[in-house]
């Protein structure tokens, strides 16, 4: 196994509204889907591992709203929500994102899966409603990035370009 | 997104302060009431010049004011910037990078062990 391969998440930027995020899982289509789509299995991978996460609602369906709350250690609350769009299995959902910290600001999700090899290849667009959305995300992800390392910022940046 | 009003020397005044373990402990501190530099400086190794420095990058972002008693300038978080900007926009990225490692863990957790998947339901807490 590639070590390397599997554990490194790409990103890139093919319009002026969309970042792409991709990642090779060490497992078949069909499970990667029936994970991502499980609210009992939500907790244990959506979001930082510092925050717990409770599913409020998963209605995995065309027009179906979904709404996770997560906790910090401090006992603040962060809550997120959207709706299915599509849902293809194993293959690709879309849905929308909406921090409820920032209303009005909705991300529109393509999910998609593809095998080779046994393994699974997850690719999920981003698309802003604008660019100043999306500038701000890529600003503040390149602001983390310089906090972790030259090195760090240097093959994010290479990524964006 | 954020306050079109926002410029965005603020905005990477906002980031740059987030950008460091020790400021966001300060301000995870301030969440819970005001505190003097003293207080502040409690919980770590590190000098009263150094706490104050971080807490200038604060203030000079707007995440937090202080009062202006002579002796004990209190410190006070300002939610209004962090709210708007700060929690999403930082943590985009890293929110689905580590999603997405924790996904990794867990698929070949239920790989080695199918058996896990059940436990993992088990009534909830």
């Amino acid at each position: 196994m590639v070590q390397n391969s599997n554990t490194a998440t790409t990103f890139t930027t093919p319009s002026d509204r969309e970042v792409v995020m991709t990642r090779v899982f060490d497992a078949p289509r069909e499970l990667v889907f029936k994970v991502l789509t499980d609210p009992n299995a939500v907790p244990q991978w959506w979001g930082p591992r510092i925050l717990t996460t409770t599913v409020e609602k998963m209605d995995v369906r065309p027009g179906g709203i979904w709404r996770f709350v997560q906790r910090d250690p401090d006992g603040n609350e962060y809550a997120f929500h959207g709706e299915y769009r599509e849902i293809v299995p194993p293959e690709r959902t879309v849905s929308t994102f909406e921090f409820e910290g920032m209303p009005g600001h909705v991300v529109i999700e393509t999910m998609t899966l593809e095998e080779h090899d046994g393994k699974t290849t997850l690719t999920e667009t981003s698309l802003f409603e604008s660019m100043e959305d999306r500038d701000g995300m890529l600003n503040s992800g390149m602001e983390a990035g310089a906090s972790e390392g030259m090195d760090r910022l240097a093959e994010l940046l290479h990524t964006m370009a | 997104m954020v306050n079109h009003d926002m410029s965005l020397e603020q905005l990477d005044a906002t980031f740059g302060a987030l950008a460091d373990p020790t400021r966001r402990a300060i301000l995870a501190r301030l969440g819970e009431g005001e505190a003097s530099v003293t207080e502040l400086a409690e919980p770590f190794a590190m000098s009263l010049p150094a706490i104050s420095k971080h807490l200038k990058v604060l203030e000079r972002a707007g995440l937090i004011t202080r009062g202006r008693q002579a002796q004990w300038r209190p410190c006070r978080l300002e939610p209004t910037p962090l709210k708007d900007a700060a929690e999403w926009l930082q943590n985009y990225r890293r929110f689905w990078e580590e999603s997405f490692d924790r996904l990794d863990e867990y698929l070949r957790d239920l790989q080695r062990d199918p058996q896990k998947e059940e436990h993992e339901h088990g009534p909830e807490q």
